[in-house]
């Protein structure tokens, strides 16, 4: 019984991590290059109603994820066209991208109000499933969640191991100095940026299809822009990335645990939703105080617009 | 056709204009193989935009580039590398928090293995005398040490042409002659050198030929082991260089005293000052040499009060102890101070003259009951703009639209018009072409006469040997003591700027001999 509980305290504890890993992976390589993309919460909430739509129309749910990549794609195209070409502020442009992705979705989706897509059953992968309480929890799970974990050592392969990730981090360390080598920094700004929009897109389409599958208006619910804090809280690190995920996923596990169980607990139930959001910014604040992390692990020119000289 | 050897660069009529500035105007030079050839010319006369232009970074607007003979249109860097153009740039193009392996790794168009290259970096290292290890970062390396660094990347592409600009303004003394020994090695075997620079006699050392820029043209070439310092000059700023009046004094009481000063720096990439004690006496003026990075910018901060001490006595400024005060109380004791960056510390680029004048002159019954009086700021940046010479679209012109040297030469006069009991100035001259840099020395000299203590930090030693009357040297955030300039030379502050001076602290001094050699 008590097995049990745990099993499904971290089951859900897994699920609820996964789309910020997936969000905040991409965003953290699109920052690596020196591009801010606030507009993380915008380009899920497309890629949320887009897999969806695709989804109930098609009846493929890999069309469907297909569709929330693509998505998330045109939009980060949107703002790399706008802070990379155009040079506008990127702050701003991510701000404009997240308000315009929000309304977006939930114009398109206005058709879709409550309806219901049929549940996805999880993957079991055999022998390490029958862990007893993780093996349930880890190994009996739903395909992204694995591939969130394929993404997080690619991720860690690419940045450090590999050569283009090593351009990139150079790109997002001294874009000068990366272009008087010869590198093509707009290029491989865009690059970034644009897989970043597919990871969104793809976090989005999680929410929408496999986490509940089901459209509900505002369904992100502010985690894209947990994302993108979780990105700078945890100094540019993936591993970092990904603990403060599942610190987050626990909190809001644990919460809907308390509010479900029946407890006499004199708190407004808004109270507790709030939880995971504080206590993943908190504790990451905490662990970002030091400095001198910050300052080897930020990419230097993060969110300044470069112009090649002609 | 003839026999003579073809030119391994020949530059035809290159001309590249700005939108406010003809940068190079029908510029043509010829760089033989294995010749060392200088480009000399004041700061703005066009040199680095001709490098730019050689290296592919910038495209001319007309003229022809011949590469071995034929003609070339070089489209970029990398473009430029293939041909077998090597460039050592003068701001450092490194990339700090990544290693030595992997910042050549990125310069180099190779994949593969970091330990095999770093091997590859050893040997060249070994071979020309650049001692460097390959698998520290950046941030943790002294200037001389990423100069190798940048050097070595070159040289691991087997370039025909190096071009190397304004190198030996980060260097030591000692470090310069090791420098010159790698280049010359590098020329024996056949590879030609552009050398650019301002400082006559390292191209009368170093360079076989010397073309001479001037507003973006070329007004002569020479053989620099022919011509004298002063011919040169000539060619360079167009007249004499000028040589600054000394005034005879004899300094007074102590106006600015630091004693037992030692901070921690809380920046990762920073230096830890360790018990710095200095004197600077009514109408003195004392020079702090040293290469940078190696306390400067820290103890900058500390003198003039943007970080101020935790304890009050190890700053005495005309004896008020002043560690915990911010900047402006201190100036309200009578300190004034230039800081080394001009745009942002120095003065606002966006404001006016008017306004920067305001913003430390305020004291100068510029306002009154807390608001401006307008006519008062107006007439006080006049009036300094007027006496400093600064050439300027008037008292309303923004900071940002003024050169360098221009800059320089107010915020200069903005503090000297103050009176200043004690004056703080990093790097007076720095980028400030030759004319206007001897002014500010005279000035220097002209304020020392009247009372003033004047602490000068500064990388250039032939500057603080012209105007001081004592001269320290700051390494890994100690200071040496004091020399009167006329019982030292170059050679023995050279020395102590690797960190080697009588009853240094053995274990730092090691370090920074290696650094430095």
């Amino acid at each position: 019984m008590d097995g049990n509980i745990i099993t499904s305290i971290l089951f859900a504890t897994v699920v609820a991590g996964t789309p910020l890993i997936i969000v905040a992976l991409g965003e953290l390589v699109v920052e690596k290059s020196g591009v801010l993309n606030l507009g993380a919460e915008g380009m899920m909430s497309v890629g949320a109603i887009a897999a969806f739509a695709v989804t109930l129309h098609s009846g493929n749910l890999w069309l469907g994820v297909g569709a929330g990549m693509l998505a998330g794609v045109a939009m980060a195209l949107l703002f790399a066209f706008v802070a990379l070409t155009l040079l506008g502020n990127q702050v701003a442009t991510g701000l404009a991208l997240s308000i315009l992705g929000v309304g977006l979705a939930a114009f398109i989706g206005k058709p879709y109000e409550s309806e219901v897509l049929q549940a996805v059953p999880p993957i079991r992968i055999p022998f390490l499933a029958d862990i007893p309480v993780i093996g349930e929890a880890l190994w009996n799970q739903q395909s992204l969640v694995y591939f969130s974990w394929i993404l997080f050592w690619a991720v860690l392969w690419f940045l450090f191991r590999s050569r283009a990730g090593l351009v990139l981090r150079a790109v997002g360390e001294s874009p000068s100095s990366a272009h008087a080598i010869g590198y093509p920094v707009i290029r491989i700004r865009y690059l970034a940026t644009l897989f970043g929009g597919a990871m969104a897109g793809l976090g989005g389409a999680f929410l929408s299809v496999f986490y509940t599958p089901l459209w509900v208006e505002g369904m992100v619910a502010g985690r894209g822009w947990i994302a993108v804090a979780l990105v700078v809280f945890a100094t540019w690190r993936p591993l970092r990335v990904l603990l403060g995920a599942y610190l987050f996923g626990g909190v809001m596990v644990s919460q809907l645990f308390i509010q479900g169980s029946g407890l006499d607990i004199n708190m407004p139930s808004q109270f507790l939703s709030s939880l995971p959001y504080w206590a993943t910014i908190i504790v990451l604040v905490m662990i970002s105080r030091n400095r001198n992390l910050v300052r080897l692990n930020a990419p230097v020119s993060l969110g300044q617009p470069f112009k090649p000289e002609s | 056709m003839n026999d003579a050897p073809t030119a391994r660069l020949e530059l035809r009529g290159i001309t590249k204009t700005y939108p406010s500035v003809v940068a190079n105007d029908r510029v043509s030079l010829k760089v033989m193989p294995g010749e060392i050839h200088a480009v000399l010319g004041e700061n703005g006369a066009g040199k680095s935009t001709l490098m730019k232009v050689i290296y592919g970074v910038t495209h001319p607007g007309a003229g022809e580039i011949l590469w071995e003979g034929e003609r070339v249109r070089i489209r970029n860097p990398a473009h430029a590398r293939a041909l077998g153009i090597g460039m050592v740039f003068q701001h450092f193009s490194l990339f700090e928090t990544l290693t030595v392996v992997e910042n050549v790794a990125l310069a180099l168009e190779l994949s593969g293995d970091l330990g095999l290259l770093a091997r590859q970096i050893e040997q060249v290292s070994e071979k020309y005398g650049l001692p460097v290890d390959p698998r520290r970062r950046v941030h943790a390396l002294s200037v001389g040490e990423r100069q190798r660094v940048e050097i070595i990347r070159c040289l691991l592409q087997k370039p025909k042409l190096l071009i190397m600009d304004e190198p030996t303004s980060v260097l030591t003394p000692g470090a310069v002659q090791k420098l010159f020994e790698t280049l010359r090695q590098l020329a024996a075997e056949g590879c030609s050198i552009l050398y650019i620079s301002h400082k006559l006699d390292e191209i009368q050392q170093l360079c076989h030929v010397a073309t001479v820029l001037r507003d973006g043209r070329v007004t002569g070439e020479c053989v620099p082991a022919n011509e004298t310092p002063e011919s040169m000059a000539r060619l360079m700023i167009g007249k004499a260089l000028p040589v600054p009046e000394l005034r005879p004094h004899s300094p007074g009481a102590p106006r600015l005293q630091v004693a037992g000063l030692s901070r921690d720096s809380d920046d990762p990439f920073g230096v830890e000052l360790q018990d710095i004690h200095l004197d600077v006496r009514a109408g003195e003026i004392v020079g702090i040499a040293g290469v940078s990075g190696n306390g400067q910018k820290e103890l900058l901060l500390a003198l003039s009060g943007e970080e101020p001490l935790a304890e009050r006595y190890p700053i005495r400024i005309d004896g008020v102890e002043a560690g915990r005060m911010g900047p402006r109380a201190r100036r309200r004791l009578g300190l004034g101070f230039v800081p080394e960056e001009r745009l942002g510390r120095g003065a606002v680029p966006s404001l006016s003259l008017a306004f920067n004048g305001l913003l430390t002159a305020h004291g100068q019954g510029l306002l009154r009951h807390g608001l401006i009086r307008f006519a008062a700021m107006r007439a006080f940046a006049r009036r300094c703009i007027e006496r400093f010479d600064v050439r300027c679209g008037g008292a309303e012109a923004a900071a940002r639209s003024l050169s360098g040297g221009n800059l320089q030469k107010f915020i200069m006069g903005r503090e000297i018009l103050q009176s200043p009991g004690v004056l703080i100035v990093a790097q007076p001259t720095w980028g400030v072409d030759v004319g206007a840099a001897a002014f500010i020395r005279q000035q220097l000299i002209d304020l020392a006469a009247s009372g003033t203590a004047i602490l000068v930090i500064s990388e250039e030693l032939e500057e603080l040997f012209e105007i001081c009357d004592r001269l320290m040297v700051i390494a890994g955030g100690r200071l040496s003591p004091s020399r009167r300039v006329s019982e030292t030379s170059i050679e023995e502050i050279g020395l102590w700027m690797s960190g080697l001076w009588p009853g240094a602290d053995g274990q730092a001094t090691v370090e920074r001999a290696d650094a430095a050699s």
